[in-house]
């Protein structure tokens, strides 16, 4: 077991060393089987996991070796397999590879192929770390590695400079998030004198609730989720992060380093069950998050903006399930949201690839006959992510809200108001791109051809996932087992169902009734999209858009990139620029080359020393020894 | 043996200390005001002996022939250091033609 734990993440590391080092040497053809290869056979190996975990309930703790005693700080490099981590596994394998596989078909034309391989390994590698870590620490390496690794990624076409500063984008303000994490572990360690989950969650059970240290623990590490989720402040990074290639945006920004904040929040929920001050905030902050980004998402034409925008609505969602005690529906809806949005992102692509690099769509239409497999996976996560039954999106979705209604009836009506916005976004996108006459250029229209098979294989498995993924967690009202309540039970029992104090809606409602009035409304604005964008063909127009002044707020994401560049980017490039004139120039420059001018001074007077007479070095030496003779009877 | 270091016992040290210092002075000013190369060889050699003396009245004085013994050792060490000296003055005049150190001045500023 000790042997199949350790393996999991070390085949992908073992992908980045070959594939890093040797990635001159290697032809494509075999990095074309290592990359997937690795993280294949770490997928088969957390089936393995999975189902001794099945057989045997229980949380492990692996222990690799003892990394860290100094006095009281112990940190053991271990690794915890317990239902959550290996949910987690699952997902970061499994979807991983479906990417992985796709990226061979995608990236085969690209000159740095086998780099981007050795990245997405060394990516895989770091998730893994962070979901399998036993304590903060081994998470906090993984969490810093997945951010180093979105980097890479990001700027991999590295000769555009705008891809390298969406890239230093995503990194910096990763970073601020990753300083409120490393504050949280600092004060878990004082506070509890471990980071290990086991001790700290065994003695926080002994705390009352709403105490002021748990408070700060929990909104600090609830930092770094913000910064790592892209929730408000820190998201502008993930649409910028859509400059990365296609798989990089399915890998990466949409099925697991954002879901990384989730994740912690989750391990975590002892802790924050304990602090429902934070949970409130966490609650206002998903679900704002979810309506700033879904409204925004409205007005973007670009195709892999509006899926960024989602994407970070979608977390808003996940985070507001946590926020109110609902674990189980927020890691549902991670693992739907896993399945469907790595399926869109990896559609998408299939559309780029085909068109030749267009992007907008307003220059896209009638792909429907052209790419046809791709047309109905599309479709398919299309209707997971609006919350069509039967399809995972709609269980996942509704467990959620049917949590929220029962706590606060106004957020129910905001989140449900968030899911039509989402169904009419992504039909909105749907249409233009598939539905209707093509608005592309005639090279375009003729060029568009359906993806290989290495690329709709990975689509039509996701798309399977996407549409039967729900029945993993079907609720009782409908007679469903909850099976996925059931596995991640004995983690969530303790947090599970604590929140903040809400206006518990207990009055009598017919759950059928509140689970299909959203249905109906959904549909109706999707019937709204189509009748829009597919018969009117309504195309995104620039001068309507801009003429109304609420439109144009929104079409130009309500400013917030230029009021974070007033607010931040300006001062700080101001004070570097004064930095370099003043104190560099002027000081340190000075300082430094004053040594070297000084040496040099001194050596141009001491030069005349050697006069090259005999006689005169005789008479030094003499001299000399009789100075040094003096020197010691006059000590002593 | 005894009768030989008493009678030199006789002698106050403080006449072999002003001797052997006066030799030794005498070699110092030599080595630094010849110019002739072998006589600065020579007024080492002189200033070398002027130790080797002293060294052995101290050996005499306080009975411990541990002085004398270096004595030897620092002859052998003259010995050899003398053959090099000689060998790089050869040399020079060789290459010079002459035996004034005043001639060797190019290795300057």
């Amino acid at each position: 077991m000790k042997l199949i734990v350790t393996l999991i993440p070390l085949l992908p590391f073992f992908g980045f060393l070959i594939l890093g080092l040797g990635f001159r040497r290697i032809p494509k053809r075999i990095s074309s089987y290592i990359a997937p290869g690795t993280v294949f056979l770490s997928f088969f190996l957390s089936l393995v996991v999975f189902f001794s975990l099945l057989r045997q309930p229980g949380s492990h703790i692996i222990e690799l070796f003892n990394w860290i005693r100094v006095g009281n700080l112990s940190v053991p490099f271990s690794f915890l397999i317990d239902p959550l981590s290996c949910l987690m596994l699952l997902i970061i394998t499994g979807v991983g590879f479906l990417i992985h596989l796709y990226s061979v078909g995608y990236m085969y034309e690209d000159p740095g192929y086998n780099r981007f391989f050795a990245f997405m390994n060394l990516f895989v590698f770091s998730m893994l770390i962070l979901v399998m870590g036993s304590n903060y620490v081994i998470m906090f390496i993984g969490w810093e590695g997945v951010g180093l690794c979105s980097y890479l990624l990001i700027g991999f076409w590295f000769r555009n400079q705008s891809f390298n500063d969406a890239a230093k984008k995503a990194f910096i303000m990763n970073r601020i998030g990753d300083l409120g994490f490393l504050l949280g572990i600092f004060l878990i360690f004082i506070t509890f004198h471990s980071v290990e989950y086991s001790k700290v969650f065994l003695l926080a059970k002994s705390y009352p609730i709403g105490t002021g240290l748990l408070f700060a623990v929990t909104l600090l590490l609830f930092i770094g989720a913000v910064g790592k989720s892209a929730q408000i402040p820190l998201y502008t990074w993930l649409p910028d992060a859509m400059a990365g290639p296609t798989p990089v945006s399915a890998l990466i920004h949409a099925a697991t380093m954002v879901t990384a904040g989730v994740y912690m929040v989750a391990r975590s929920n002892l802790l924050y069950a304990l602090s429902p001050a934070t949970m409130l905030i966490i609650g206002i902050t998903g679900t704002a998050t979810a309506l700033l980004a879904a409204t925004i998402a409205l007005l973007q034409n670009d195709i892999k903006k509006i899926l960024a925008y989602s994407t970070i609505s979608q977390l808003g969602y996940m985070f507001l399930g946590l926020s109110i005690g609902a674990f189980t529906g927020a890691m549902f809806h991670l693992t739907t949201h896993a399945f469907f949005k790595a399926l869109l992102f990896l559609a998408v692509g299939s559309v780029i690839h085909a068109l030749g690099g267009e992007q907008d769509i307003r220059n896209m239409g009638g792909l429907r006959k052209s790419m046809p497999k791709t047309y109905w996976t599309f479709l398919a996560g299309t209707l997971a992510i609006s919350g069509i039954p039967p399809l995972s999106g709609f269980f996942s979705k509704d467990e959620i809200l049917l949590t929220v209604l029962t706590h606060n009836i106004f957020l129910w009506i905001l989140a449900t108001g968030g899911t039509m916005i989402t169904a009419f976004y992504m039909f909105r996108l749907f249409f233009l791109t598939f539905i209707g006459n093509s608005r592309g250029t005639d090279g375009n229209r003729t060029k568009a051809h359906e993806s290989p098979p290495v690329m709709t294989y990975p689509l039509m498995m996701l798309a399977l996932l996407a549409a039967v993924g729900g029945f993993i967690n079907i609720p009782q009202i409908f007679n469903g087992s909850a099976r996925l309540e059931k596995f991640l039970d004995p983690v969530f029992k303790d947090g599970a169902g604590h929140s903040y104090p809400g206006y518990y809606f207990s009055g009598n409602y017919d759950e059928i009734m509140i689970i299909a009035v959203p249905l109906i409304l959904t549909c109706v604005m999707i019937i709204f999209a189509y009748k829009r964008y597919a018969i009117e063909q309504r195309v995104p127009d620039e001068q309507n858009v801009l003429s109304k002044p609420f439109l144009n707020l929104i079409s130009h994401k309500f400013y917030i990139d230029e009021i974070f560049d007033f607010l931040f980017v300006r001062p700080v490039l101001w004070l570097s620029k004064n930095f370099h004139d003043l104190v560099e120039i002027k000081l340190i420059d000075k300082l430094v080359n004053g040594a070297g001018t000084f040496t040099i001074w001194t050596g141009n007077k001491f030069r005349y020393i050697q006069t090259g007479h005999v006689g005169f070095y005789l008479f030094i030496m003499v001299f000399g020894i009789i100075a040094i003779l003096l020197f010691n009877i006059l000590i002593f | 043996m005894q009768n030989i270091v008493q009678n030199i016992q006789t002698l106050p040290i403080s006449y072999y200390l002003f001797f052997c210092s006066g030799l030794f002075c005498i070699g110092v000013i030599g080595v630094l005001i010849k110019r002739n190369a072998l006589v600065i060889l020579m007024s080492i050699e002189l200033m070398i002996n002027s130790i080797n003396l002293l060294l052995a009245a101290f050996s005499a004085y306080s009975n411990d022939p541990a002085g004398q013994i270096f004595v030897f050792f620092i002859m052998v060490v003259a010995a050899a250091e003398v053959a090099i000296g000689l060998a790089i003055i050869v040399v020079i005049f060789r290459s010079t033609n002459s035996l004034d150190i005043d001639v060797l001045n190019k290795l300057k500023w």
